[in-house]
Protein backbone atom coordinates (compact mmCIF):
# COMPACT_ATOMS: atom_id res chain seq x y z
CA UNK A 1 0.00 0.00 0.00
CA UNK A 2 2.53 2.04 0.77
CA UNK A 3 4.79 1.52 -2.39
CA UNK A 4 1.41 2.30 -4.15
CA UNK A 5 1.03 5.77 -2.35
CA UNK A 6 5.06 6.64 -2.63
CA UNK A 7 4.11 5.56 -6.77
CA UNK A 8 1.11 8.11 -6.49
CA UNK A 9 2.98 10.79 -5.74
CA UNK A 10 6.04 10.30 -7.67
CA UNK A 11 3.68 10.30 -11.13
CA UNK A 12 2.33 13.02 -9.51
CA UNK A 13 5.37 15.15 -8.92
CA UNK A 14 5.86 13.84 -12.54
CA UNK A 15 3.01 15.46 -13.72
CA UNK A 16 3.44 18.73 -11.81
CA UNK A 17 6.97 19.45 -12.93
CA UNK A 18 7.03 18.38 -16.20
CA UNK A 19 3.71 21.14 -17.61
CA UNK A 20 4.85 23.57 -20.44
CA UNK A 21 7.73 25.87 -19.76
CA UNK A 22 5.62 29.40 -19.72
CA UNK A 23 3.20 28.14 -16.73
CA UNK A 24 3.12 31.66 -14.31
CA UNK A 25 5.89 32.87 -16.07
CA UNK A 26 5.40 36.43 -15.99
CA UNK A 27 6.22 39.13 -18.79
CA UNK A 28 9.36 36.52 -19.97
CA UNK A 29 9.14 34.65 -23.10
CA UNK A 30 10.59 31.35 -23.58
CA UNK A 31 13.69 29.74 -21.68
CA UNK A 32 16.42 29.05 -24.03
CA UNK A 33 16.66 25.26 -24.23
CA UNK A 34 20.38 25.39 -22.57
CA UNK A 35 21.38 22.87 -19.89
CA UNK A 36 23.38 24.74 -17.76
CA UNK A 37 25.59 23.39 -14.94
CA UNK A 38 27.76 25.37 -11.93
CA UNK A 39 30.63 26.11 -11.43
CA UNK A 40 32.21 24.98 -8.18
CA UNK A 41 35.57 25.52 -8.30
CA UNK A 42 35.42 29.53 -7.00
CA UNK A 43 33.24 28.43 -4.07
CA UNK A 44 33.15 27.44 -0.51
CA UNK A 45 30.45 26.22 2.29
CA UNK A 46 27.15 26.21 1.75
CA UNK A 47 27.41 28.15 -1.66
CA UNK A 48 30.02 25.11 -2.74
CA UNK A 49 27.22 22.62 -1.36
CA UNK A 50 23.97 24.66 -3.13
CA UNK A 51 25.98 24.59 -6.57
CA UNK A 52 26.62 20.69 -5.69
CA UNK A 53 22.92 19.81 -5.23
CA UNK A 54 22.37 21.85 -8.11
CA UNK A 55 24.76 19.81 -10.46
CA UNK A 56 23.70 16.70 -8.89
CA UNK A 57 19.55 16.51 -8.99
CA UNK A 58 17.22 19.34 -10.45
CA UNK A 59 14.57 17.71 -8.75
CA UNK A 60 15.91 18.05 -5.06
CA UNK A 61 17.25 21.52 -5.88
CA UNK A 62 13.83 22.41 -6.72
CA UNK A 63 12.19 20.41 -3.83
CA UNK A 64 14.60 22.21 -0.92
CA UNK A 65 14.09 25.84 -3.35
CA UNK A 66 10.13 25.60 -3.23
CA UNK A 67 10.33 24.03 1.01
CA UNK A 68 13.20 27.10 1.14
CA UNK A 69 10.74 30.21 -0.45
CA UNK A 70 7.85 30.16 1.42
CA UNK A 71 9.97 29.43 5.18
CA UNK A 72 11.99 32.32 4.23
CA UNK A 73 8.83 34.43 3.47
CA UNK A 74 7.06 33.79 6.70
CA UNK A 75 10.19 34.25 8.80
CA UNK A 76 10.74 37.60 6.83
CA UNK A 77 6.78 38.42 7.12
CA UNK A 78 6.72 37.83 10.91
CA UNK A 79 10.16 40.11 11.92
CA UNK A 80 8.45 42.75 9.40
CA UNK A 81 5.03 42.50 11.74
CA UNK A 82 7.48 42.53 14.74
CA UNK A 83 8.88 45.84 14.12
CA UNK A 84 5.96 47.20 12.24
CA UNK A 85 3.92 46.20 15.66
CA UNK A 86 6.78 47.50 17.65
CA UNK A 87 6.04 51.37 15.80
CA UNK A 88 2.92 51.21 17.06
CA UNK A 89 0.75 50.44 13.90
CA UNK A 90 -2.82 48.73 13.99
CA UNK A 91 -2.09 45.84 12.00
CA UNK A 92 -5.33 44.19 12.21
CA UNK A 93 -7.83 46.35 10.93
CA UNK A 94 -8.41 48.79 8.22
CA UNK A 95 -11.30 51.15 6.86
CA UNK A 96 -12.70 49.47 3.74
CA UNK A 97 -13.75 52.93 1.57
CA UNK A 98 -13.23 53.54 -2.02
CA UNK A 99 -13.34 57.56 -1.40
CA UNK B 1 34.65 47.75 -3.61
CA UNK B 2 34.62 43.88 -3.76
CA UNK B 3 32.47 43.71 -0.96
CA UNK B 4 29.28 44.77 -2.58
CA UNK B 5 29.29 42.27 -5.22
CA UNK B 6 28.44 38.55 -4.52
CA UNK B 7 28.89 35.27 -6.47
CA UNK B 8 25.68 33.75 -7.48
CA UNK B 9 26.86 29.98 -7.51
CA UNK B 10 24.69 28.92 -10.03
CA UNK B 11 24.72 31.37 -12.68
CA UNK B 12 28.17 31.98 -12.03
CA UNK B 13 27.83 35.94 -12.58
CA UNK B 14 28.98 38.78 -9.80
CA UNK B 15 26.24 40.90 -8.78
CA UNK B 16 26.16 44.09 -6.90
CA UNK B 17 23.96 42.93 -4.25
CA UNK B 18 22.41 46.27 -2.83
CA UNK B 19 20.81 46.28 -6.07
CA UNK B 20 18.61 43.48 -6.01
CA UNK B 21 17.73 44.62 -2.43
CA UNK B 22 16.89 48.47 -3.75
CA UNK B 23 15.23 46.28 -6.16
CA UNK B 24 13.09 43.87 -3.94
CA UNK B 25 11.77 46.72 -2.07
CA UNK B 26 10.76 48.69 -5.19
CA UNK B 27 8.66 45.96 -6.55
CA UNK B 28 7.81 44.99 -2.70
CA UNK B 29 6.10 48.22 -2.53
CA UNK B 30 4.70 48.15 -5.86
CA UNK B 31 3.42 44.31 -5.80
CA UNK B 32 2.57 44.82 -2.09
CA UNK B 33 -0.05 47.80 -2.56
CA UNK B 34 -1.33 46.69 -6.20
CA UNK B 35 -1.63 43.04 -5.69
CA UNK B 36 0.30 41.69 -8.98
CA UNK B 37 3.66 39.72 -9.03
CA UNK B 38 5.05 42.86 -10.83
CA UNK B 39 7.14 40.45 -13.24
CA UNK B 40 7.12 43.14 -16.15
CA UNK B 41 9.50 45.51 -13.52
CA UNK B 42 11.72 42.52 -12.26
CA UNK B 43 12.93 41.09 -14.99
CA UNK B 44 14.60 44.10 -16.85
CA UNK B 45 16.10 45.05 -13.81
CA UNK B 46 17.50 41.61 -12.94
CA UNK B 47 18.89 41.95 -16.03
CA UNK B 48 20.75 45.11 -15.56
CA UNK B 49 22.31 43.40 -12.50
CA UNK B 50 23.54 41.13 -14.91
CA UNK B 51 21.68 38.27 -15.17
CA UNK B 52 21.25 36.14 -17.53
CA UNK B 53 18.18 36.12 -19.44
CA UNK B 54 17.30 32.75 -18.38
CA UNK B 55 18.03 33.05 -15.08
CA UNK B 56 16.15 36.57 -14.56
CA UNK B 57 12.93 35.09 -15.14
CA UNK B 58 13.30 31.73 -12.91
CA UNK B 59 14.93 34.21 -10.24
CA UNK B 60 11.91 36.69 -10.58
CA UNK B 61 9.17 34.09 -10.00
CA UNK B 62 10.86 33.06 -7.02
CA UNK B 63 11.27 35.59 -5.08
CA UNK B 64 7.49 37.08 -6.44
CA UNK B 65 6.27 33.51 -4.30
CA UNK B 66 7.88 34.71 -1.52
CA UNK B 67 7.22 38.32 -1.61
CA UNK B 68 3.45 37.92 -2.22
CA UNK B 69 3.32 35.55 0.40
CA UNK B 70 4.30 38.01 3.08
CA UNK B 71 2.12 40.28 1.48
CA UNK B 72 -0.89 37.83 1.84
CA UNK B 73 -0.18 37.40 5.28
CA UNK B 74 -0.64 41.22 6.05
CA UNK B 75 -3.77 41.20 3.77
CA UNK B 76 -5.68 38.39 5.06
CA UNK B 77 -4.69 40.07 8.87
CA UNK B 78 -6.26 43.45 7.50
CA UNK B 79 -9.12 41.04 6.08
CA UNK B 80 -8.46 41.73 2.50
CA UNK B 81 -8.12 38.00 1.11
CA UNK B 82 -11.15 36.83 0.08
CA UNK B 83 -10.03 32.77 0.17
CA UNK B 84 -13.18 31.16 -1.09
CA UNK B 85 -13.19 33.28 -4.32
CA UNK B 86 -9.30 33.00 -4.51
CA UNK B 87 -9.81 29.16 -4.32
CA UNK B 88 -12.81 29.12 -6.84
CA UNK B 89 -10.75 31.17 -9.18
CA UNK B 90 -7.51 30.11 -9.08
CA UNK B 91 -9.17 26.35 -10.61
CA UNK B 92 -10.21 28.77 -13.68
CA UNK B 93 -7.13 30.28 -13.54
CA UNK B 94 -5.12 27.29 -14.34
CA UNK B 95 -6.85 25.49 -16.71
CA UNK B 96 -7.04 29.33 -18.27
CA UNK B 97 -3.41 29.34 -17.92
CA UNK B 98 -2.82 25.76 -20.02
CA UNK B 99 -5.41 26.62 -22.34
CA UNK B 100 -3.84 29.84 -23.57
CA UNK B 101 0.12 28.30 -23.25
CA UNK B 102 -1.10 25.70 -25.59
CA UNK B 103 -3.07 27.88 -27.88
CA UNK B 104 -0.01 30.26 -28.33
CA UNK B 105 2.12 27.31 -29.23
CA UNK B 106 -0.20 26.39 -32.18
CA UNK B 107 -0.15 29.73 -33.16
CA UNK B 108 3.75 29.39 -33.00
CA UNK B 109 3.66 26.97 -35.60
CA UNK B 110 1.43 29.57 -38.11
CA UNK B 111 4.14 32.10 -37.29
CA UNK B 112 4.74 36.00 -36.62
CA UNK B 113 3.06 34.66 -33.53
CA UNK B 114 5.09 37.82 -31.37
CA UNK B 115 4.19 40.82 -33.07
CA UNK B 116 0.32 39.85 -32.37
CA UNK B 117 1.09 39.40 -28.88
CA UNK B 118 2.61 42.55 -28.36
CA UNK B 119 -0.02 44.44 -30.23
CA UNK B 120 -3.11 42.23 -28.34
CA UNK B 121 -0.94 43.13 -25.16
CA UNK B 122 -0.92 46.70 -26.12
CA UNK B 123 -4.75 47.36 -26.41
CA UNK B 124 -5.58 45.25 -23.73
CA UNK B 125 -3.28 47.22 -21.34
CA UNK B 126 -5.03 50.48 -23.59
CA UNK B 127 -8.41 49.17 -22.55
CA UNK B 128 -7.71 48.68 -18.52
CA UNK B 129 -6.05 52.32 -18.69
CA UNK B 130 -8.94 53.78 -20.43
CA UNK B 131 -11.56 51.79 -17.95
CA UNK B 132 -9.46 52.63 -15.04
CA UNK B 133 -9.62 56.75 -15.88
CA UNK B 134 -13.33 56.56 -17.12
CA UNK B 135 -14.10 55.10 -13.70
CA UNK B 136 -12.32 57.74 -11.77
CA UNK B 137 -14.39 60.37 -14.34
CA UNK B 138 -17.54 58.60 -13.74
CA UNK B 139 -17.37 58.65 -10.16
CA UNK B 140 -16.21 62.09 -10.00
CA UNK B 141 -19.60 63.26 -11.75
CA UNK B 142 -21.61 60.95 -9.61
CA UNK B 143 -20.22 62.81 -6.15
CA UNK B 144 -20.64 66.38 -8.29
CA UNK B 145 -24.11 65.52 -8.84
CA UNK B 146 -24.72 64.00 -5.34
CA UNK B 147 -23.25 67.39 -3.97
CA UNK B 148 -25.32 69.91 -6.09
CA UNK B 149 -28.62 67.50 -4.69
CA UNK B 150 -27.09 68.12 -1.52
CA UNK B 151 -26.68 64.30 -0.92
CA UNK B 152 -23.56 62.09 -0.22
CA UNK B 153 -22.21 59.53 -2.01
CA UNK B 154 -21.66 56.16 -0.14
CA UNK B 155 -18.22 55.74 0.52
CA UNK B 156 -17.98 52.31 -0.95
CA UNK B 157 -19.82 53.35 -4.57
CA UNK B 158 -18.01 53.47 -7.66
CA UNK B 159 -18.18 54.80 -10.90
CA UNK B 160 -18.51 51.50 -13.23
CA UNK B 161 -20.72 49.64 -12.06
CA UNK B 162 -20.82 46.56 -14.85
CA UNK B 163 -20.19 44.03 -11.76
CA UNK B 164 -24.34 45.01 -10.97
CA UNK B 165 -25.07 43.85 -14.49
CA UNK B 166 -22.88 40.22 -13.94
CA UNK B 167 -24.63 39.70 -10.21
CA UNK B 168 -28.16 39.61 -12.09
CA UNK B 169 -26.91 36.43 -13.82
CA UNK B 170 -28.72 33.83 -11.42
CA UNK B 171 -26.90 30.42 -12.89
CA UNK B 172 -26.82 27.78 -10.12
CA UNK B 173 -24.85 26.94 -8.38
CA UNK B 174 -25.44 30.51 -6.52
CA UNK B 175 -22.10 31.82 -4.00
CA UNK B 176 -21.83 34.33 -1.17
CA UNK B 177 -18.39 35.70 -0.93
CA UNK B 178 -18.71 36.92 2.68
CA UNK B 179 -15.53 39.14 2.15
CA UNK B 180 -16.06 40.47 -0.74
CA UNK B 181 -19.67 41.14 0.04
CA UNK B 182 -20.76 39.88 -3.24
CA UNK B 183 -23.73 36.89 -3.85
CA UNK B 184 -23.80 36.24 -7.31
CA UNK B 185 -23.13 32.94 -9.60
CA UNK B 186 -20.17 30.89 -9.11
CA UNK B 187 -19.68 30.76 -12.86
CA UNK B 188 -19.30 34.63 -13.19
CA UNK B 189 -15.89 33.95 -11.06
CA UNK B 190 -15.25 30.71 -12.80
CA UNK B 191 -15.79 32.01 -16.40
CA UNK B 192 -13.69 35.94 -15.20
CA UNK B 193 -10.84 33.41 -13.82
CA UNK B 194 -10.53 31.02 -16.91
CA UNK B 195 -10.89 34.30 -19.28
CA UNK B 196 -7.99 36.17 -17.59
CA UNK B 197 -5.86 33.30 -17.43
CA UNK B 198 -6.38 32.53 -20.71
CA UNK B 199 -4.94 35.70 -21.85
CA UNK B 200 -1.74 35.34 -19.73
CA UNK B 201 -1.04 32.22 -20.61
CA UNK B 202 -1.66 34.13 -24.60
CA UNK B 203 0.69 37.02 -23.74
CA UNK B 204 3.10 35.04 -21.50
CA UNK B 205 2.37 37.02 -18.07
CA UNK B 206 1.94 35.91 -14.22
CA UNK B 207 -1.90 37.59 -14.41
CA UNK B 208 -1.74 40.51 -11.69
CA UNK B 209 -2.25 43.04 -14.20
CA UNK B 210 -5.32 41.63 -15.76
CA UNK B 211 -6.50 39.25 -12.76
CA UNK B 212 -6.73 43.10 -10.85
CA UNK B 213 -9.18 45.14 -12.90
CA UNK B 214 -11.58 41.89 -13.36
CA UNK B 215 -12.09 41.39 -9.56
CA UNK B 216 -13.01 45.03 -9.74
CA UNK B 217 -15.31 45.69 -12.56
CA UNK B 218 -16.58 42.53 -13.55
CA UNK B 219 -17.08 40.43 -9.96
CA UNK B 220 -16.98 43.56 -8.17
CA UNK B 221 -14.99 43.32 -4.96
CA UNK B 222 -14.12 46.68 -3.16
CA UNK B 223 -10.45 47.63 -4.16
CA UNK B 224 -8.52 46.40 -1.01
CA UNK B 225 -9.98 43.06 -1.21
CA UNK B 226 -9.01 42.83 -5.12
CA UNK B 227 -5.83 43.58 -4.37
CA UNK B 228 -5.42 40.85 -1.11
CA UNK B 229 -7.42 38.27 -3.28
CA UNK B 230 -4.71 38.48 -6.52
CA UNK B 231 -1.74 38.52 -4.18
CA UNK B 232 -3.30 35.10 -2.62
CA UNK B 233 -3.36 33.89 -6.36
CA UNK B 234 -0.03 34.89 -6.96
CA UNK B 235 1.55 33.49 -4.15
CA UNK B 236 -0.03 30.37 -4.95
CA UNK B 237 0.72 30.32 -9.12
CA UNK B 238 4.08 31.94 -8.45
CA UNK B 239 4.86 28.74 -6.23
CA UNK B 240 4.18 26.33 -8.94
CA UNK B 241 6.08 28.82 -11.73
CA UNK B 242 9.02 28.81 -9.11
CA UNK B 243 8.94 24.88 -8.90
CA UNK B 244 9.07 24.18 -12.70
CA UNK B 245 11.73 27.14 -13.34
CA UNK B 246 13.99 25.57 -10.64
CA UNK B 247 13.63 22.03 -11.80
CA UNK B 248 14.67 23.25 -15.11
CA UNK B 249 17.86 24.69 -13.22
CA UNK B 250 16.95 28.49 -14.21
CA UNK B 251 16.56 29.52 -10.47
CA UNK B 252 18.81 31.67 -8.31
CA UNK B 253 17.63 30.93 -4.84
CA UNK B 254 20.83 33.02 -3.22
CA UNK B 255 19.70 36.16 -5.59
CA UNK B 256 15.86 35.61 -5.01
CA UNK B 257 16.63 35.42 -0.73
CA UNK B 258 18.30 38.84 -1.07
CA UNK B 259 15.50 40.27 -2.88
CA UNK B 260 13.34 38.77 -0.35
CA UNK B 261 15.13 40.77 2.48
CA UNK B 262 14.24 43.75 0.43
CA UNK B 263 10.97 42.69 -0.73
CA UNK B 264 9.88 41.76 2.83
CA UNK B 265 10.16 45.33 3.88
CA UNK B 266 8.90 46.84 0.59
CA UNK B 267 5.67 44.22 0.92
CA UNK B 268 4.84 45.62 4.44
CA UNK B 269 5.07 49.09 3.07
CA UNK B 270 3.03 48.83 0.08
CA UNK B 271 0.71 46.17 1.86
CA UNK B 272 0.34 48.64 5.13
CA UNK B 273 -0.41 51.72 2.49
CA UNK B 274 -3.70 50.61 1.15
CA UNK B 275 -4.64 50.89 4.90
CA UNK B 276 -4.18 54.73 4.34
CA UNK B 277 -4.97 55.09 0.90
CA UNK B 278 -8.22 54.87 -0.25
CA UNK B 279 -10.01 52.55 -2.97
CA UNK B 280 -9.49 55.33 -5.52
CA UNK B 281 -6.12 56.33 -4.98
CA UNK B 282 -5.08 52.79 -5.62
CA UNK B 283 -7.00 52.64 -8.90
CA UNK B 284 -5.45 55.89 -10.05
CA UNK B 285 -2.21 54.39 -8.85
CA UNK B 286 -2.57 51.60 -10.75
CA UNK B 287 -3.70 52.98 -13.84
CA UNK B 288 -0.67 54.98 -13.98
CA UNK B 289 1.52 51.75 -13.57
CA UNK B 290 -0.46 50.35 -16.50
CA UNK B 291 0.04 53.37 -18.45
CA UNK B 292 3.85 52.90 -17.75
CA UNK B 293 3.90 48.93 -18.73
CA UNK B 294 2.61 49.97 -21.96
CA UNK B 295 4.86 52.78 -22.93
CA UNK B 296 7.74 50.04 -22.05
CA UNK B 297 5.87 47.73 -24.93
CA UNK B 298 5.76 50.22 -27.42
CA UNK B 299 9.34 51.38 -27.13
CA UNK B 300 10.48 47.11 -27.21
CA UNK B 301 8.19 46.96 -30.19
CA UNK B 302 10.17 50.09 -32.03
CA UNK B 303 13.16 48.16 -33.45
CA UNK B 304 11.00 45.32 -34.66
CA UNK B 305 10.69 48.70 -37.82
CA UNK B 306 14.19 50.23 -36.74
CA UNK B 307 16.26 47.39 -35.89
CA UNK B 308 19.10 50.16 -36.09
CA UNK B 309 18.49 51.94 -32.92
CA UNK B 310 17.67 48.95 -30.67
CA UNK B 311 20.13 49.63 -28.29
CA UNK B 312 18.42 53.15 -27.19
CA UNK B 313 14.70 51.62 -27.35
CA UNK B 314 15.74 48.57 -25.48
CA UNK B 315 17.34 51.36 -22.98
CA UNK B 316 14.64 53.76 -22.95
CA UNK B 317 11.97 50.77 -22.05
CA UNK B 318 14.26 49.85 -18.83
CA UNK B 319 14.40 53.48 -18.03
CA UNK B 320 10.57 54.09 -17.81
CA UNK B 321 9.86 50.70 -16.49
CA UNK B 322 12.35 51.97 -12.98
CA UNK B 323 11.78 54.80 -13.62
CA UNK B 324 7.66 53.86 -12.68
CA UNK B 325 8.61 51.49 -10.15
CA UNK B 326 11.08 54.25 -8.50
CA UNK B 327 8.46 57.08 -8.36
CA UNK B 328 5.47 54.95 -7.47
CA UNK B 329 7.63 53.02 -4.85
CA UNK B 330 8.34 56.80 -3.48
CA UNK B 331 5.00 58.27 -3.64
CA UNK B 332 3.15 55.13 -1.98
CA UNK B 333 6.05 55.21 1.20
CA UNK B 334 5.44 58.98 2.09
CA UNK B 335 1.60 57.98 1.87
CA UNK B 336 2.52 55.27 4.06
CA UNK B 337 4.48 57.66 6.62
CA UNK B 338 2.13 60.30 6.60
CA UNK B 339 -0.74 57.71 7.34
CA UNK B 340 1.14 55.90 10.19
CA UNK B 341 2.67 59.07 12.07
CA UNK B 342 -0.87 60.35 11.99
CA UNK B 343 -2.29 57.07 13.23
CA UNK B 344 0.31 56.95 15.93
CA UNK B 345 0.03 60.87 17.02
CA UNK B 346 -3.83 59.97 17.25
CA UNK B 347 -3.03 56.92 19.41
CA UNK B 348 -0.80 58.65 22.01
CA UNK B 349 -3.52 61.68 21.89
CA UNK B 350 -6.11 59.32 23.20
CA UNK B 351 -4.03 57.90 25.69
CA UNK B 352 -2.87 61.48 27.26
CA UNK B 353 -6.94 62.13 27.40
CA UNK B 354 -7.51 58.75 29.20
CA UNK B 355 -4.64 59.20 31.52
CA UNK B 356 -5.64 62.69 32.09
CA UNK B 357 -9.50 61.79 32.83
CA UNK B 358 -8.54 59.11 35.37
CA UNK B 359 -6.06 61.33 37.13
Amino acid sequence: MTKLWARIAGIAAMIFLSLPDGVFAAGGGDVAPIVIVADTRNLSGIMWWWAELYNESHLYFALVTVALIPIIGVIFGVLADIIMTHIGIDLKSRDLAEH
Amino acid sequence: MDWLYILMPIAGVKIFWPGLIILGIGVGIIGGFFGMGGAWMVTPGLNILGFPMAFAIGTDIAHMAGKSLISTMRHGKFGNVDYKLGMIMLIGTVVGFEVGAQMIMWLERLGAVEKTVRFLYLILLAFIAWMVFHDVAKRRQKQQEALKAGREVDKLATGIEWHKTFHKIKIPPMIHLKVAGIYCSAWLPIIVSFLTGWLAGILGIGGGLIRMPALIYIIGCPTHVAVGTDLFEVMISGLYGAATYTYKGRTELVAAIIMLVGASIGAQIGTVATKYIKGYGIRIAFGIAVIGCAVSIVLKMVPMYYPAYRTFFDGASTVVVLGIVAALSFYITVKMVEGAKQEVAAKKASMAKQTGSQV
